[in-house]
């Protein structure tokens, strides 16, 4: 293998051509080998950095949902891959969000505004009709800016217009708190809500505290 | 540090001294059978009501302390427990428990009895028409029953549903964000969702809210004319349950991906906004109504004409179309 710009192109022929195409122009009528692939002209380095950093690409098949894995390049090579595809078409670049300066209060705000809906709101993931919402317990702090601008697979995107930089700080430093909350109660049930709270109380407490009564009566009366 | 001292004892003294000597009355019979004492219980009782104080304070320190919130719990916990324990010890040992039974007592005047209901026979004596009284108290209590549950009716139109269809949203009314600002056909993006009002009308009717959405226009299949530029504008009420459409599943590539749709979070009832608004999945009995949009010529966006569908949630097939 060469180095330098070289090693993005090699890289991409042998891993991503397949899909998404010859110099990255897409393939949209499905082969012998039934690939098919979006075109990556203006995804810019933001994107493909997501992808591969994420393990989401490259994907066995085309027509799975990709989902989080070890990514299947090194840092050196995903640099040289990212820089390939940053050149074929110019696109964003990578961000780099600083979450101190967010506040986790509005964070969770936006949050629940945005992202609760499918994500759940300290960030479990979900299953929505024909898609799993991923969990956010392992994205770091540029992956979650980076998902938020292009919508990975079918989630909706959302320019700085919708939410700002300074808004995105405010999720990510949510984000990052809600993947260790502090669970004051003690136990958190998975964070799962009210709900199965309400229920633990009312199927496994209240059942005990009837059962040691009734003991008790029962003793008592002789 | 003496002198008080001093006085402490002089004032326990004097208060003996001055305390009236109880009047020896004669002792009476027991009505409890007497018990022998039982000092282990005693001391069991006492070692628990000070364990259960000892407890108490112990979550006390942990809240000055500031230890974790459990480790105030818990000894608070510890110390109900220890009181409830030194009461059961207390109960089983140390207070005289008896069961008594009282007898239910006999008939004291059964003839008393039958005079009461001969009583009450002889005294409808008196009504020859007992089919026509009887009726009318049945019609009254009937009347009386439908009077109390005709306010019901105000919990929805039942008989006049062409109330359901009405909606701020006419032709030329324009589209504001939530802060009132008009929304234009340049700031809406492919790939984001949007919520939109009508301006000047009331935004809490269950009519206005619309959520938009922009798509390539060769992906419309129905009423393209009603999407300029791609933007399409659909109830944001779910047609369900009345739930905001709160999801955008939006493919990158929809030729490996599910396709576009709208998403209520409640039951996840899918909507097809290429088709109309028509229902993909879940428990929605009907499309999600569409509003038909145009470009001014300042390129804000304004309604083309009316909703397609009674916006809001389906009950008992009223809105059904």
């Amino acid at each position: 293998l060469s180095t330098g710009p070289r090693l993005g192109e090699q890289l991409f022929a042998g891993n991503c051509v397949r899909c998404h195409g010859i110099a990255g122009r897409g393939v949209t009528r499905a082969g012998d080998n039934g690939s098919l692939g979006p075109p990556l002209h203006g995804v810019g380095a933001l994107a493909a950095d997501f992808y591969l950093r994420t393990g989401y690409m490259p994907l066995a098949d085309a027509h799975d949902q990709p989902t989080r894995s070890r990514p299947s390049f090194s840092d050196a090579q995903i640099k040289a891959i990212v820089g390939y595809v940053a050149s074929l078409g110019g696109g964003p670049p990578i961000p780099r969000p600083d979450k101190s300066s967010g506040d986790i209060g509005r964070g969770r705000e936006l949050f629940t505004e945005h992202c609760a809906g499918c994500h759940q709101v300290v960030g479990e993931g979900g299953i929505l009709p024909g898609a799993k919402a991923p969990p956010l317990s392992r994205a770091t702090d540029v992956q979650i800016a980076q998902a938020v601008r292009i919508g990975p697979y079918v989630m909706p995107k959302f320019s700085t217009r919708d939410i700002s930089d300074s808004d995105l700080n405010s999720i990510i430093a949510y984000v990052d708190y809600a993947k260790n909350p502090t669970d004051a109660g003690g136990w958190g049930i998975n964070h799962l809500g009210p709900f199965p709270e309400g229920m633990i109380t009312w199927l496994i407490a209240i059942p005990l505290l009837l059962v040691t009564c009734r003991l008790i009566g029962k003793k008592a009366r002789r | 540090m003496r002198r008080p001292l001093r006085w402490f004892v002089a004032a326990l003294v004097l208060a003996r001294a001055v305390k009236p000597r109880r009047e020896q009355r004669p002792p009476r019979e027991r009505i409890i059978p007497a018990e022998a004492p039982s000092p282990r219980a005693e001391l069991v009782v006492a070692a628990l009501l000070l364990g259960s104080a000892a407890a108490a304070v112990l979550a006390i320190v942990a809240y000055a302390a500031q230890w974790s919130t459990q480790a105030f719990g818990g000894p608070l916990a510890g110390a109900l427990a220890l009181l409830a324990a030194a009461f059961i010890v207390a109960a089983e040992h140390l207070v005289v428990t008896e069961e008594l039974e009282e007898e239910y007592p006999p008939d004291e005047h059964p003839e008393a009895e039958d005079d009461l209901s001969a009583l009450v026979r002889e005294s409808g004596d008196r009504i020859t028409r007992k089919g026509l009284i009887g009726g009318a108290a049945a019609v009254a209590g009937t009347a009386m029953g439908a009077a109390l549950v005709t306010p019901a009716l105000s919990m929805g139109p039942a008989l006049n549903t062409s109330l359901l269809n009405e909606s701020p949203w006419h032709r030329g009314r324009a589209l504001v964000d939530e802060f009132g600002k008009p929304l234009r056909a340049d700031d809406i993006e492919q790939g984001a969702f949007y919520t939109a009002f009508p301006h000047g009308a009331v935004r809490m009717d269950i009519a206005s809210p619309l959520i938009l959405i922009r798509l390539e226009q060769s992906l419309i299949h129905e009423r393209r004319a009603w999407a300029p530029e791609g933007i399409l504008a659909f109830s944001k009420i779910c047609t369900h349950a009345g739930c905001a459409i709160a999801l955008y599943r939006n493919p990158k590539f929809g030729l490996t991906q599910p396709s576009h749709a709208l998403v209520c979070p409640c039951h996840y009832s899918t909507f097809d906004p290429t088709q109309a608004g028509k229902v993909l999945f879940g428990p929605a009995g009907r499309p999600l109504p569409q509003l038909p949009l145009r470009i001014a010529p300042d390129r804000t966006l304004q309604a083309a004409g009316e909703l397609s569908g009674p916006p809001g949630p389906s009950w008992w097939g009223v809105r059904r179309p």
